[in-house]
């Protein structure tokens, strides 16, 4: 089997549309969006449109909830003012560009999507299983944490989204105080992983303009027998029109700022939220 | 008797996200007057944490999925096995270190730079600073404070942190701007050219005030004042502070006599009480301590250094 994960689309329907070709190309069976499909970029209804058109299947990101409901704000959770403004100015523009059909969609998405493979427990989600805007990033999610996030919510491999930064890991499960204190199953040795497939909404701070997606194969498609693995994740760099989404901002008077990390491939806002190991690879 | 305990404020550990560290207990090399638990040379109440009990902790703390590790003291620097103690640490995780900034070394970065080179895992430095001039932190840190601890941030630069300068907003929310620019030039001039700046509100002086004020009864939370409230904004629903002592609720409260839950961190998995003065503020407040990089469901609040 092989699947493709499509992370925040940020209203980049440019990429997106490029993103469905190259993974049908590959051979992608199934496609999934984990979530926040508005947010910095032009055309909030396109990216909507798209979506619904291919019938990719969608796990409800903190901004689809927002937009959906006609919150204030995107609850992506940052704590420092000028990130907040810069958030706010997308949120409030996507806001106002999303028609009612759309946000009436958004609601009814599901906030986590479940299957098997092979014996294994697959779980999508956006941020975590247990809360749509927790921030996972590679540098301070310890180990043990992600698997007793996979005894919590009965998983072998976890996918998510929401930081902008893709990275995975993967370690044989070990007993956890969940399974100790018989609230779930006792642990069989197994191997997990967490799997962030990164977004198609902006390049990931590291100076080229290019995205991200992920590709799972599984079984034979993963080269069973030869893998130690039964799946196998593959994150494929996107190069895409960036250009034409410029143009694009440009003429829907999004800030200078986003447009500048387009074409740059540097984050120029929400800095505030990376560690500083993801902080140092980045320019600013 | 029973009617009442039924009517406490009760909150439950959700799940031990962060695992803090009084690793230099009570003790530091300076005297600010608005240290929560009254830090300074002299202050033996809590000791420091030996290598030994700290990595006993970490090897425990797997079982219960710890996220996140966190040092505070004191000044955790005094301690003098601080640094094997960090390096043990990034083996099982992101750890943080609350420290004054005044007394690092570069033997000691030098060391901390190749630990976290070798980890998966990131180590953040938070740095507080009570303002962007020495007018306005000497006379609450201690003289020459404001200089030492810019030394200490050129450092840590010098080693490639990126040191987050924590600071309490003593002006009004208004001039952000304009403060918060000045503490960036400053900062720049310093070699720090994209300096992390946390402002934590001023209500600290406004919590620090109403402490040393004592608190009435009517401050006190009530089990009412938790029906529908999201009890994860509390420190005490996902975290628990390793102390000289045996592992406390919080590490606002170590002071107090029923903070001391047990001695492992299974004794320590149970409920609180939320009676204290001190819970009113984190009540209406929300939680402290916890890095940007956490996200809002923790908000960033009072007290660290
Ligand atoms: S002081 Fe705050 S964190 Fe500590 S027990 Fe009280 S409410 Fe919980
Ligand atoms: S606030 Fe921090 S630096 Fe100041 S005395 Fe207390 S522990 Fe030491």
């Amino acid at each position: 089997m092989q699947l493709a994960f499509f992370g925040g689309i940020y209203n980049n329907h440019i990429a997106l549309k490029t993103a469905i070709a190259d993974a049908q190309q590959r051979g992608a069976e199934r496609m999934f969006c984990l979530g926040d499909l508005g947010a910095f970029g032009p055309h909030p209804d396109r990216t909507c449109e798209i979506i619904r058109e291919h019938k990719i299947e969608v796990v409800q990101g903190n901004y689809d909830h927002s937009i959906g409901h006609g919150l204030n704000d995107c609850q992506c959770g940052y704590t420092d003012p000028r990130d907040n403004h810069f958030a706010q100015l997308s949120y409030d523009y996507t806001l106002a560009n999303t028609s009612d059909e759309h946000r009436a969609w958004l609601r009814t998405l599901p906030t986590e999507i479940r299957f098997e493979v092979d014996g294994f427990r697959f779980l999508l989600c956006h941020g975590s299983p247990r809360r749509t805007n927790e921030f996972l990033w590679e540098s301070t999610t310890s180990t043990p944490f992600l698997n007793k996030l996979c005894d919590d919510f009965a998983c072998d491999v976890i996918l998510g989204t929401h930081t902008g930064l893709h990275w995975q890991r993967t370690w044989d499960a070990f007993p956890t105080c969940s399974n100790l204190t018989g609230t779930s199953e006792a642990c069989p040795t197994i191997t997990r992983s967490y799997i962030n497939i990164g977004v198609l909404g902006r390049p990931e701070n590291d100076g080229t303009t290019n995205v991200w997606y992920s590709m799972v194969r599984t079984g034979n498609d993963a080269g069973a027998g030869r893998s130690p693995l039964p799946w196998k994740v593959e994150f494929i760099p996107l190069a895409y029109d960036h250009n034409q989404l410029a143009r694009e901002m440009r003429a829907e008077h999004l800030p200078d700022e986003f447009i500048e990390t387009i074409l740059t491939g540097w984050w120029t806002t929400c800095l505030e939220v990376l560690p500083s190991k993801e902080r140092r690879r980045g320019q600013w | 008797m029973i009617a009442n305990t039924e009517q406490l404020p009760i909150v439950e550990l959700g799940s031990l996200d962060e695992l803090w560290f009084q690793v230099a207990g009570t003790r530091c090399n300076l005297a600010c007057t608005h240290c929560f638990i009254s830090c300074s040379p002299h202050n033996n109440s809590f000791g420091f944490l030996s290598f030994d009990e700290v990595e006993r902790r970490l090897l425990e703390s797997v079982k219960w999925g710890v996220k996140e590790f966190y040092f505070t003291g004191g000044e955790p620097f005094l301690n003098p096995d601080m640094v094997s103690i960090l390096e043990r640490t990034l083996d099982f995780g992101p750890a943080t270190v609350l420290t004054n900034g005044t007394v690092l070394k570069p033997e000691w970065l030098e060391q901390l730079q190749a630990a976290v080179q070798g980890s998966l895992y990131s180590l953040e430095f938070r740095v507080s600073i009570d303002g962007p001039t020495p007018e306005l932190n000497d006379p609450i840190r201690g003289p020459r404070t404001f200089e030492r601890a810019l030394r200490g941030v050129e450092l840590l630069v010098q080693h490639g942190f990126l040191p987050i300068i924590t600071m309490t907003r003593v002006w009004d929310e208004t001039e952000d701007d304009a403060v918060l620019g000045q503490f960036r030039n400053l900062l720049n001039d310093h070699g720090y050219d994209r300096p992390r700046l946390k402002v934590l509100p001023r209500l600290q002086l406004g919590a620090e005030a109403t402490r040393t004020c004592g608190y009435s009864a009517a401050d006190r939370v009530t089990a009412e004042m938790l029906v529908g409230y999201d009890t994860s904004k509390l420190v005490c629903q996902h975290s628990r502070v390793v102390t000289d002592r045996g592992v406390a609720v919080c590490p606002i409260l170590i002071d107090s006599r029923d903070a001391i839950l047990g001695q492992t961190l299974a004794e320590a998995n149970r409920s609180f009480a939320i009676t204290h003065g001190a819970c009113a503020t984190c009540y209406q407040f929300g939680a402290i301590c916890t890095n940007p990089s956490s996200g809002s469901a923790f908000k960033p609040m009072t007290n660290d250094q």
